[in-house]
């Protein structure tokens, strides 16, 4: 059985306790990274982390974009849409096809 | 080219066109591999494209919701209100094989089948606000589990794809010009010996036959003879 999990400020994220996810506040990097590898290691297999704190932790993060759990899901945060998520997708099409055939000309 | 390292005989000529055979198996299967695998990947990024523009458009207005909600009540309500959540969701994994790329299959299950358990509060002190903001968030859940489940797929494959494609270049463009290189090299080298091996023996014929008949001695002798 594995949970789902979602990592941010308060602001937020607070509503998604409401839904059934558990949700962990955070407040600086350290402790971001440590919390990120602590709930791998607690079996959520999805986490959703706001832009902007993915954005401070690109490390944590990457070390487990090769395994097939967790999922690390960037949304945005209550500040507004940073563009990042979107970004991301971009990146894999780029990573695969070498360029993006996809996405470049709509923005 | 590279073919100083070669030695030119028969057993690694054997080495070579059968390292050329493979290499070329290995090339067409990995380039099978690699199309199809970004046939599969391109759905599945367009797909995934869509899901996180409606996802981040549906996280937007909930937040804006929440915001409202938190502008109508007092913050340790809010709090409170949304302190013991009576609603839990737990994932069910499974994996699927596309390709050779193990990615995550996401079901997930609610802890109790009411829709109404969202709500972990009374509704005598937070505002209707709350409510809405809830609902929208609830809403936008399934989209944002198949988000994850659809990006993260393309992460792994995208990354496989890179993967494959490295070396279907590098059997294209390395090893096999490579191999034939080698293969040619030995075979001319080999052609080459055999030819100057039947020409000493040749010369060797010549030698042996002049020294057991003097041809050379009797022409000259008959040469002196009829001047």
């Amino acid at each position: 059985m594995y949970k789902i999990a979602v990592m941010g400020d308060y602001d937020s994220i607070y509503g998604f306790a409401a839904v059934g996810l558990d949700t962990y506040p955070l407040s600086d990097e350290k402790e971001a990274e440590k919390q990120l590898h602590q709930l791998v290691l607690a079996q959520y297999a999805v986490i959703y982390i706001t832009e902007e704190w993915a954005a401070k932790i690109p490390h944590a993060i990457d070390k487990y974009k090769d395994q097939i759990l967790p999922a690390i899901i960037q949304i945005p945060g209550v500040s507004g849409n940073t563009g990042k998520g979107v970004e991301n997708v971009k990146k894999f099409v780029e990573t695969a096809v070498g360029s993006d055939i996809l996405f470049s000309n709509n923005k | 080219m590279a073919s100083t390292q070669v030695n030119p005989t028969r057993m690694e000529l054997t080495r070579q066109k059968n390292k050329l055979k493979t290499a070329v198996r290995g090339h067409k299967l990995l380039k099978d591999k690699r199309d199809e695998l970004m046939r599969q990947f391109l759905d599945l990024v367009r797909e995934n494209m869509e899901l996180r523009l409606k996802v981040e458009a549906g996280i937007r207005s909930a937040n804006t919701n929440f915001v409202i909600a938190k502008a109508g009540m007092s913050e340790p309500t809010l709090k409170t209100a949304l302190m013991t959540p009576k609603q839990e969701v737990y994932l069910e994994v499974d994996k699927k094989n596309v390709m050779s790329v193990d990615i995550p299959v996401l079901e997930y299950k609610t802890r109790t089948a009411d829709a109404n358990d969202i709500y972990s509060y009374g509704f005598a002190f937070t505002s209707s606000d709350l409510d809405g903001a809830v609902k929208s968030l609830a809403d936008v859940l399934p989209d944002m589990l198949k988000l994850a489940e659809s990006e993260k797929a393309c992460q792994l494959m995208s990354a496989e794809i890179e993967k494959t494609r490295r070396r279907v270049n590098a059997l294209e463009h390395v090893i096999i010009p490579e191999a034939q290189e080698n293969i040619k090299y030995i075979s001319m080298k080999l052609g080459e010996n055999e030819r100057s091996s039947q020409i000493r023996l040749m010369k060797v014929k010549d030698m042996m036959l002049e020294e057991t008949h003097h041809y050379k001695e009797k022409a000259h002798e008959r040469a002196m003879e009829n001047s």
